[in-house]
């Protein structure tokens, strides 16, 4: 085993799937002579050259839409948009194109293309650099949606997704890009569309994602001294969702909460909360609770009144138990 | 150019024609789902610029893509299956008219969102560099298209990296509803290509040889590495933006006057004018071409509607 920065586990996956495959190239701004603006992708350019790593303007829906005319020929590429929230500057080529190719032109293609981004708050970038999205990317049929939250899971998870045939969404977070973990030396896969449990439990089920499992696994620790047991689920795919990871600790434990960085209001907690209703009403003990960011735009100086946090978690936990 | 090859494009140029007239008919029929935009006026377009590709290169095209399609090689019967949204079809009647594609003949996909397949076509022609041959991407898109941002970074970025691309705009003077006067200062748009390094040509596109000419050029300069050339062929648009607008934006008399830009009509004329074509064998010709509609038709009708395993099916691979 080896300590690395959550950062430089997705530089070790991108390395060492472009040397096992020459069909990946990875394209985006600033990502090949700078190495990335959060560094991600140092060392690339010099490894593979200027034909497998290649610096763009800031022209997102040419880069997204290059990617996916690649793709459709073989090729595997790997995208890197700067932040989250400029997704939205290429939306049309994400949505309705990406998303649309393999089933609107009868199963002819398959898109195996990543598009790699940061999402999340806690550097005080602002409402326009610090965004959670992935609901509306999950809404959308023929996308897969993973959000790593540790260096074990990103560089698996990024490895995993660079071999899948399908176009992957692959949200980093920027506030864990300095989070150091423990990885194997050797190789390792962590599958898509599984969720984890980082911690086992039987008293209240607590789903997280991202930076938020952090929170979570943080009030289990202060919960557990005073004698509440907390299960927290990773749940690192959004889409698709591991319902049944979810439907056997919620009957075990017959209580529920979610917790996401995005806004509270119409996230993946919504979702969750509607499956978890539908198909196990019976096995609940009380209602299921969300915790998420208010229904504001990302303040840029006032996220600690702002970003959910463990407190916000023990105070959902010890509500479910009342 | 020989005889052969110049009667090759004319009998495209008719077929494409009847093709859309026959459309247009079912349609009015109820016979067809969806929106159907014809390229009725615009044969010229088509056919000069993917009788000069090869089979292995590669075009992205639109909604009015009908042209492109049947130019590039598609089959009449599995092309009107697809339109007919029936299991048969190239995409097995997920895609019908706006979104007709087929991987082996190169046909990318036409898009149903105006500039958007501009994009996707830096795609394949990066790949093509990428894997080291020679493929050359055409690129189809109209005057309306070249205002949408993915013009913009697509010309620039195709510019920047040299890629075999080849960005033809097919100009037929109307976005939509809009006349080009109303949506863009410029008169030729080909002259956008100087902002990006790269040249811009702008050619007749009513004259299937002079189109032929000028897309050898660039296609040629693409495959040669010698990067992208914006073409602009300008043509005209006999009816309105879909199946069924009446067009009550436009006048009359420029309706009316249109015809008079007739493609088939021009070449027709030079074909008899060098003696390649006889008034017998127009009828031979067009005889011809509607047995392959009526053959196409009945294939397309019999077709079965993909059921509930269609779908489902190909949302992820």
């Amino acid at each position: 085993m080896k300590e690395v920065r959550y950062v430089r586990a997705v530089t070790e996956a991108l390395r060492e799937e472009m040397a096992r495959d020459e069909a990946v190239f990875v394209i985006g701004e600033d990502v090949a002579y700078p190495g990335g603006s959060f560094s991600a992708t140092r060392g690339l350019l010099e490894e593979f050259g200027e034909r497998r790593v290649k610096d763009t303007p800031i022209s997102e829906a040419a880069i997204v839409g290059l990617a996916l005319g690649a793709a459709t020929q073989g090729l595997r590429p790997v995208v890197e948009i700067m932040f989250m929230d400029f997704l939205t500057v290429c939306m049309d080529q994400i949505v309705n194109q990406v998303a649309k190719t393999r089933y609107m032109f009868g199963g002819q293609y398959q898109l195996p293309m990543v598009i790699r981004t940061p999402g999340g708050g806690g550097l005080h970038a602002g409402p326009q650099h610090s965004q959670c999205l992935e609901s509306w990317f999950a809404h959308v049929p023929g996308l897969k949606v993973v959000m790593p939250a540790t260096p074990y899971d990103v560089k698996g998870l990024l490895k995993t997704a660079i071999r899948d045939d399908n176009p992957v969404l692959f949200v980093e977070n920027k506030a864990l890009y300095g989070l150091k973990g423990e990885i194997p030396e050797e190789e390792y896969l962590v599958p898509i569309g599984k969720a984890d449990v980082k911690r086992s439990g039987k008293d209240v089920t607590v789903v997280a994602t991202s930076r938020m499992v952090h929170q979570a696994l943080e009030a289990a620790g202060i919960l557990s001294k005073e004698g509440i047991d907390v299960e927290v689920i990773d749940l690192m795919t959004i889409s698709p969702l591991d319902k049944e990871t979810i439907f056997q600790s919620v009957e075990k434990t017959s209580k529920l909460v979610i917790v996401h960085e995005a806004v509270k209001a119409f996230g993946i907690g919504a979702e969750i909360s509607a499956l978890v209703c539908e198909e196990m009403i019976d096995c609940l003990d009380a209602p299921i609770l969300r915790v998420g960011a208010p229904f504001t735009p990302v303040p840029f100086n006032l996220e600690h009144l702002y970003l959910p946090n463990s407190e916000d978690v023990i105070k959902a936990v010890k509500k479910v138990l009342e | 150019m020989n005889q052969d090859c110049l009667l090759k494009m004319y009998f495209m140029m008719v077929k494409i024609r009847r093709v859309e007239e026959r459309i247009l008919d079912i349609f009015a029929q109820g016979k067809i789902p969806g929106f159907i935009h014809v390229s009725i006026g615009q044969e010229a377009v088509p056919v000069g610029v993917c009788s000069a590709l090869r089979e292995d290169d590669y075009i992205s095209n639109t909604h009015r893509g009908h042209g492109q399609a049947l130019a590039k090689g598609a089959d009449l019967r599995r092309f009107m299956a697809e339109i007919y949204g029936r299991e048969d079809g190239y995409c097995k009647g997920k895609a019908g008219s706006m979104h007709i594609a087929c991987k082996e003949l190169g046909i990318i996909g036409s898009n149903g969102v105006v500039g958007g397949g501009i994009p996707i076509s830096l795609g394949t022609a990066f790949a093509s560099m990428y894997k080291g041959n020679d493929r050359v991407t055409v690129s189809f898109f109209g005057d309306g298209a070249t205002n949408e941002g993915t013009f913009h970074e697509s010309l620039n970025l195709a510019a920047l990296w040299n890629l075999p691309i080849v960005f033809c705009c097919e100009n037929n003077g109307w976005a939509e509803f809009t006349p080009q006067k109303v949506h863009t200062k410029l008169e030729n748009l080909s002259l956008r290509a100087a902002s990006y390094g790269i040249p811009g040509v702008t050619v007749d596109g009513d004259d299937v040889l002079k189109v032929r000419e000028e897309a050898e050029k660039a296609i040629g300069k693409a495959r040669k590495g010698g990067g992208p050339t914006l073409l602009e062929c300008k043509t005209h648009r006999w009816f309105g933006h879909f199946a069924g607008d009446a067009q009550k934006y436009r006048s009359p008399k420029e309706i009316e006057e249109v015809r008079k830009f007739d493609p088939i009509l021009k070449f027709q004329n030079l074909l008899f004018e060098r003696k390649h074509l006889r008034p017998k064998d127009v009828e031979e010709i067009e005889a011809k071409v509607k047995s392959e509609i009526d053959e196409a038709i009945t294939f397309a009708e019999n077709s079965p509607l993909p059921g509930v395993e269609g779908l489902l099916k190909d949302v992820y691979a």
